[in-house]
């Protein structure tokens, strides 16, 4: 649920609305908000499963230093999505266990 | 500050008792309540705070050194103008006036949700353990850009809970999306 | 790739009310300052306080937490404080060496002084079910409503009356949540009572010598139970109490984020009621490693008032040690900042802060 109004901080202006792709669905989002809020505006709240008991975890201290709530972004696992700024198109999947790292054309190029 | 096996007070239930309120240097007698609207500080505890006494342009609020010291009122001075109501950070401030009609006092407090209410509606009053004690008029709700957000609200009460109203029963905000 | 490495006067690391305060003080003294901050936006904790401050006014009473930041970091700019955002420092190597990571890029950064001011990290509370999603820390609810203006849930446990967890059930109650109840394991509420007062006229009950036993739900938290404690927090049967709510935050305690200082060697204080370990400092706020300082919660659990005095210090006293400041100038800028350190940590909630930062001075050796 977005707070559109607030009686200390007012009105909010909302930015530009962008869509992500949710485990194949499309979800409104604001551009630059972090991936997590945009989730939870949508009535999201299950991120993603552990490797061991499948246990359902989401956000829990919402400034990038748990990782409770890291998801594969952009093919990408173990994202903080509390931290990370939505983008349009951006495609955000709920991680299983770890994850499966995968290299990109990006990473080949890098030195070390 | 006591510790366990206190009384009920402010450190255990987070309203400040009928003998910690008349304790406190802000807290007004009963005789200067009865002359007119009069200005109700409730600040029983010693926390490092003063932007009342600088905000009170008559002088009735005294501080001073420490600044822990709880807040001297002196009820003289006070034109009950409620200029430190919504400067208090603690929300500790109030005004009373009991003679505001035959059976009526008004209460004005500090409030920082939304809805407002607006002039004229018909609110519940509650105490300051949240509990509803009566149907209330809004008389005027006073909000300008010095006030920083905090808004003023005034209701007409029952004369007989006077110092027992201290705001109104939040109603359903439509602020979300 | 590593880059060559890159020199600096004044480090800060964390733009929060400690280090914009330290970068400020420092800067104005003519020393060149580089403050670095992990997060995309500077300020620390203090734009998600949007409540009125107390102290006097020369510790902004009455004006809000959002307002100081902005005007510190209008300070900041005009003082000519270079900030560096997105950046994490991941290490204080020996010689003052900063390790820095932004993106997928890092470099080395010397400086010849450093301000660690990288506050405070949210406690937990273990039990059956606290892995939840809908349980969260308390500051974690009060940056998703006050910064991103998202709401985590609609009915909300907080437990923890001391003060973080009394100001973000008010905040809740402003976003439009209910807060069901506060329950507090405590005979006692340890934050101010008028902040208290606040949520109990609100309607919010405070539930003291209790504590929450399980969260339950499917998927996420749609209940927890809580149940009285007696006075060993030993949980009291047949006082069980289930409450329907999505929402858990927990507010039990914040404890400094002290990697950096650990990992440089500074000695360190054991305090429990300032959060735990704690870098130990003399009276200018240097470690026990010449040329570093701190500053803030990371020296021990206090204000936001407190955190910007200790920061003003910590960079006078860099200045100072800089050269860009004289002795006597320098003597006199800090005596002021001490005065005013000293009338926040007096009454009954600051007299405990005073006494810990005596034993931190008095420990300097000893420990």
């Amino acid at each position: 649920m977005r707070v559109g109004d607030h009686p200390i901080l007012g009105k909010v202006e909302w930015g530009k609305k962008v869509t992500m792709i949710v485990d194949g669905h499309p979800v409104e989002a604001l551009e630059g908000e972090p991936i997590a809020t945009a989730l939870l505006a949508a009535g999201r709240r299950v991120f993603r499963y552990t490797t061991k008991l499948n246990e359902p975890r989401g956000v829990f201290c919402a400034l990038g230093r748990c990782t409770d709530c890291v998801m594969v972004v952009d093919g990408q696992p173990n994202v903080r999505t509390c931290v990370t700024p939505v983008r349009d198109g951006m495609v955000i999947e709920t991680q299983v266990g770890l994850g499966q790292w995968c290299y990109s054309k990006k990473a080949d190029k890098k030195d070390g | 500050m006591k510790t366990q096996g206190e009384e009920e007070g402010i450190r255990t239930t987070g309203i400040p008792s009928e003998e910690e309120l008349e304790a406190s240097p802000g807290y007004p007698k009963a005789e200067a309540l009865r002359k007119g609207p009069i200005v109700v500080i409730e600040c029983v505890q010693d926390i490092p705070c003063n932007p009342c006494e600088a905000a009170c342009p008559k002088g009735a609020i005294k501080v001073g050194d420490p600044i822990t010291s709880l807040p001297i009122f002196d009820a003289e001075k006070c034109n009950a103008c409620g200029t430190c109501i919504p400067i208090c950070p603690g929300q500790a401030i109030f005004r009373v006036d009991m003679t505001y009609s035959e059976d009526k006092a008004s209460v004005s407090f500090p409030y920082e949700f939304l809805p407002l209410p607006k002039k004229g509606d018909i609110v519940q009053g509650v105490n300051r353990a949240g509990e509803v004690v009566c149907d209330a008029t809004v008389l005027r709700v006073q909000q300008p850009k010095g006030f920083d957000h905090t808004a003023v609200i005034t209701l007409s009460v029952p004369k007989h809970l006077a110092m027992k109203v201290r705001s109104l029963k939040r109603r359903k905000a439509s602020i979300k999306e | 790739m590593v880059e060559p490495m890159n020199k600096v006067k004044v480090a800060v690391v964390g733009a929060g009310a400690a280090g914009i305060s330290a970068s400020i003080e420092a800067a104005r003294a003519g020393a060149k300052v580089v403050l670095i901050d992990e997060n995309e936006r500077p300020g620390g904790q203090l734009f998600k306080q949007i409540h009125k401050f107390f102290g006097s006014e020369a510790h902004r009473a009455g004006i809000r937490g959002i307002q100081i930041g902005t005007d510190l970091l209008e300070q900041a700019k005009e003082a000519g404080v270079q900030i560096r955002l997105n950046t994490v420092v991941y290490g204080l190597f020996a010689e003052k060496c900063l390790g820095l990571m932004c993106g997928d890029h890092t470099e080395e950064l010397q400086a010849d002084v450093i301000i660690l001011a990288t506050g405070a990290s949210e406690n937990t509370l273990a039990f059956p079910g606290w892995t939840l999603p809908g349980v969260m820390g308390a500051g974690a609810a009060q940056t998703l409503i006050n910064i991103h203006r998202t709401l985590p849930g609609d009915r909300v446990l907080m437990v923890g009356a001391g003060n973080v967890g009394l100001i973000v059930s008010y905040q809740l109650l402003q976003a439009g949540a209910e807060v069901v109840a506060s329950v507090e394991g405590l005979p006692y509420i340890g934050g101010y009572g008028v902040h208290a007062s606040k949520i109990r006229r609100a309607g919010v009950p405070i539930l003291l010598s209790h504590t929450v036993l399980r969260a339950e739900g499917h998927e996420s938290v749609e209940r927890a139970v809580i149940s009285q404690v007696d006075k060993n927090w030993v949980p009291l049967q047949g006082t069980e109490k289930t409450l329907e709510i999505d929402t858990l935050c927990l507010a039990v305690g914040l404890s400094p984020l002290a990697e950096l200082a650990w990992m440089a060697g500074c000695q360190f204080i054991h305090i429990s009621p300032m959060g735990g370990w704690i870098p130990v400092h003399d009276e200018n706020m240097q470690t026990t490693l010449p040329g570093i300082y701190v500053a803030g919660d990371l020296t021990g659990i206090e204000e936001a008032s407190t955190a910007m005095e200790e920061g003003r210090l910590a960079g006078l006293a860099a200045a100072e040690a800089l050269g860009c400041l004289s002795f006597e100038e320098g003597a006199m800028k800090k005596a002021e900042v001490r005065e005013r350190l000293e009338t926040l940590r007096i009454g009954s909630f600051g007299k405990g802060r005073s006494l810990a930062k005596k034993q931190i001075l008095e420990s300097r050796g000893t420990v």
